[in-house]
């Protein structure tokens, strides 16, 4: 079916997503040119007062939050064992793994040197969190290639190396899990360095637990998002019901997330910043009420909950909303302290849209490919799928082991 | 034992001679225009500002527990046991966490290069590990930039501000600032004229990363522990359940068969 629809120039046509990442392409390699042929300083609006941009805050920062689908939904299945989601499990490892891969590609762009950024292996400093990151961006991208292996292997019928991925499945989840855990805690520790800087609404000793809850939060949306896109765009049947469990978790996880915020604000006395007019309260509520109060007044309405679409809205306010906190914390909340203003670049711009635009085609290549989407074992058993009583044995039969 | 600078803006004249020594110690160029420019940068890692005909020095502080030497993951930046706070640039990878965490924003990057370094006083290492002190401290005309132990130093200052009540603001900088510092200022007007902050914990700022980062080694043999734990019991329950019914059906027995157990 798939095999189909190969690459051909008299039936290629162009389509409006197909300019779209054409033009993220074509302006993301001239600034790509740009910045290694001039440096950073002429392809950045980056500068002493401000030297981390939006290829920290967004492509590093929010690309690590949107790809935490991937220990989320592992975690559920192989772990606490909830059969139900294993059908969404490959596209959440998908993204999981092209998150990480383009999140490496950004800092490829970002660091100063880039060609040094293997010095971490023998250079080591552990009482950096930025130690700690770079270990736990080489280690969860090694693991997630690996827990994404077994599709790639399947796809090409190599049975030795599937059961020796396979046998060592569990143990590699719980590394994943671990892995995860500390390096989205991680991001939110970077910035614990400095309290005089970083604006009050923002900073708190929490922000490791901040990151990582909003994390498991946003995994979650994310989750709901691509099956959703996906099930549009390639046709594919949505797991209505999956998802609303998804909904139900996200409403929980949100609500936890929302009562320790506003606790540690009221507790470190910075909860009247968050009335005081100015540049700094008016984002501040975009990313609340985004991230939060939108998402649970939506979410908490069973009506919503049971539609596609409701479900659907829900998971692209909580994405929003959380991409504004990251950005908030590692931009907004410093603008403040430092005394200028960061705009990125259109060079800043377009590498991030590249890079974005490169996520998606990788996603539907790979789908196109590789065995992503278990659409035969919905074809062949539907009433196997259907029981969740039962231990669900086609599913366990179809994916044993990825 | 650690050795230390001492500014006092008192006596100081603004003539930037300590400028000059610095570029010239460093390999920067230095001219007019560089002279007039009234703000630290990757060619000029010390400035002399004017404000109100006050003047103050602008310079890396050498902290006693550095935040940048802290959370520079290739150990590029240390600090020595004699006072300054040194930098490799063949270590560095370019991350820049270091102008994101010093709390004086002092680490400048040359973002016009492509081969970028960062670049910050480190008080004369080489000079500092010979028994001489700081190009800026030999040159200074007028003793208001004096090199020499911090312990005496301190003392000096304290005894300077004892002598000429109404001088200077009762505050000696980079005493006890983030855990103190190698660099120690006084001044007669009011720190904040010159962009050094007072809003700075008597701490050492590495600590609050450090207290978060030293439970990993901790975390990681529990955290797999909980996960294997919940692992097991959770697929020991459905053992049970398809031991228990094994006779029941043959859907079962396969289930059974399919799950590594």
């Amino acid at each position: 079916m798939a095999r189909a629809n190969t690459f051909n120039f008299t039936t290629f046509k162009f389509t409006f997503w197909k300019v779209v990442f054409l033009f993220w392409m074509a302006a993301g390699l001239y600034a790509t040119y740009i910045r290694f042929t001039q440096g950073l300083g002429a392809s950045t609006h980056l500068n002493d007062q401000f030297p981390w941009g939006i290829w920290i805050s967004f492509d590093v920062l929010c690309g690590v939050m949107l790809a935490a689908g991937g220990f989320t939904l592992t975690a559920a299945v192989h772990i606490l064992n909830v059969k139900r989601l294993h059908s969404i499990i490959r596209p959440t490892i998908l993204t999981a793994f092209l998150g990480y891969i383009l999140v490496c590609a950004a800092l490829m762009f970002d660091l100063g040197k880039p060609y040094n950024i293997w010095h971490p292996l023998i250079m080591r400093n552990p009482h950096s969190v930025m130690f700690e990151v770079a270990y736990c961006v080489m280690l969860y991208t090694t693991v997630l290639a690996l827990e994404f292996s077994p599709i790639v292997l399947e796809r090409f019928h190599l049975q030795k190396p599937l059961k020796v991925v396979r046998g060592i499945l569990i143990p590699l989840v719980i590394c994943g899990v671990i892995l995860s855990t500390l390096h989205q805690s991680s991001l939110g520790t970077l910035y614990l360095i400095v309290p005089e800087k970083l604006y009050p609404l923002w900073y708190s000793p929490l922000l490791p637990a901040f990151f990582f809850l909003s994390a498991i939060a946003v995994g979650l949306a994310m989750t709901i998002f691509e099956s959703s896109l996906s099930s549009k765009h390639f046709g594919l049947q949505l797991e209505l019901p999956v998802l609303q469990e998804l909904g139900r978790v996200l409403v929980v996880v949100l609500g936890v997330y929302a009562i320790l915020r506003f606790e540690d604000l009221a507790n470190r006395g910075a909860l009247k910043l968050a009335l005081r007019p100015g540049y700094e309260m008016y984002l501040f509520w975009v990313e609340i009420s985004l991230g939060i109060i939108l998402p649970l007044a939506l979410l908490t309405q069973r009506r919503v909950r049971s539609s596609a679409n409701g479900l659907y809205s829900a998971a692209v306010l909580v994405v929003l909303g959380f991409i504004t906190n990251r950005m908030n914390v590692s931009i907004t909340g410093f603008e403040g302290s430092t005394g200028v203003r960061y705009f990125p670049k259109w060079t800043e711009l377009a590498v991030t849209g590249m890079l974005i635009a490169a996520g998606f085609a990788l996603f539907g290549t790979a789908v196109k490919y590789l065995p992503i989407f278990p659409k035969e074992a919905v074809a062949l058993q539907p009433l196997a799928e259907q029981d969740s009583t039962l231990p669900d044995v086609s599913g366990v039969m179809e994916h044993a082991g990825d | 034992m650690s050795k230390a600078l001492l500014y006092d803006s008192t006596l100081c004249i603004g003539c930037k001679q300590c400028e000059v020594a610095c570029a010239g110690q460093n390999k920067l160029p230095y001219d007019d225009a560089i002279a007039a420019e009234q703000i630290q940068s990757e060619h000029k890692m010390t400035v002399v500002l004017t404000r109100n005909d006050k003047f103050m020095r602008r310079l890396c502080l050498n902290c006693n527990d550095p935040s940048c030497a802290s959370v520079c993951p290739v150990g590029a930046i240390q600090k020595t046991a004699l006072g300054p706070v040194t930098y490799d640039a063949s270590r560095c990878m370019g991350c820049r966490y270091c102008m994101v965490a010093c709390p004086f924003s002092v680490p400048k990057y040359e973002w016009g290069k492509l081969v970028p370094k960062v670049q910050k006083c480190t008080m004369c290492p080489d000079r500092v590990a010979q028994g001489k002190p700081t190009a800026c401290a030999e040159i200074c005309p007028t003793g208001a930039t004096k090199f020499g132990e911090r312990d005496e130093l301190i003392a000096e200052a304290q005894k300077r501000m004892h002598d000429n009540p109404g001088t200077y603001v009762n505050h000696i900088y980079g005493l006890e600032e983030v855990g103190g510092t190698s660099v120690l200022l006084l001044s007669a007007v009011p720190f904040e004229t010159f962009g050094y902050r007072s809003n700075l914990s008597k701490d050492p700022m590495p600590m609050l990363t450090y207290r978060v980062l030293s439970h990993i080694p901790d975390f990681v043999p529990l955290g797999g522990m909980v996960l294997g734990g919940i692992w097991w019991i959770t697929h020991r329950r459905e053992e049970v359940a398809v031991a228990e019914g094994r006779e029941a059906t043959k859907t079962n027995a396969t289930n059974k068969n399919g799950r590594k157990s």
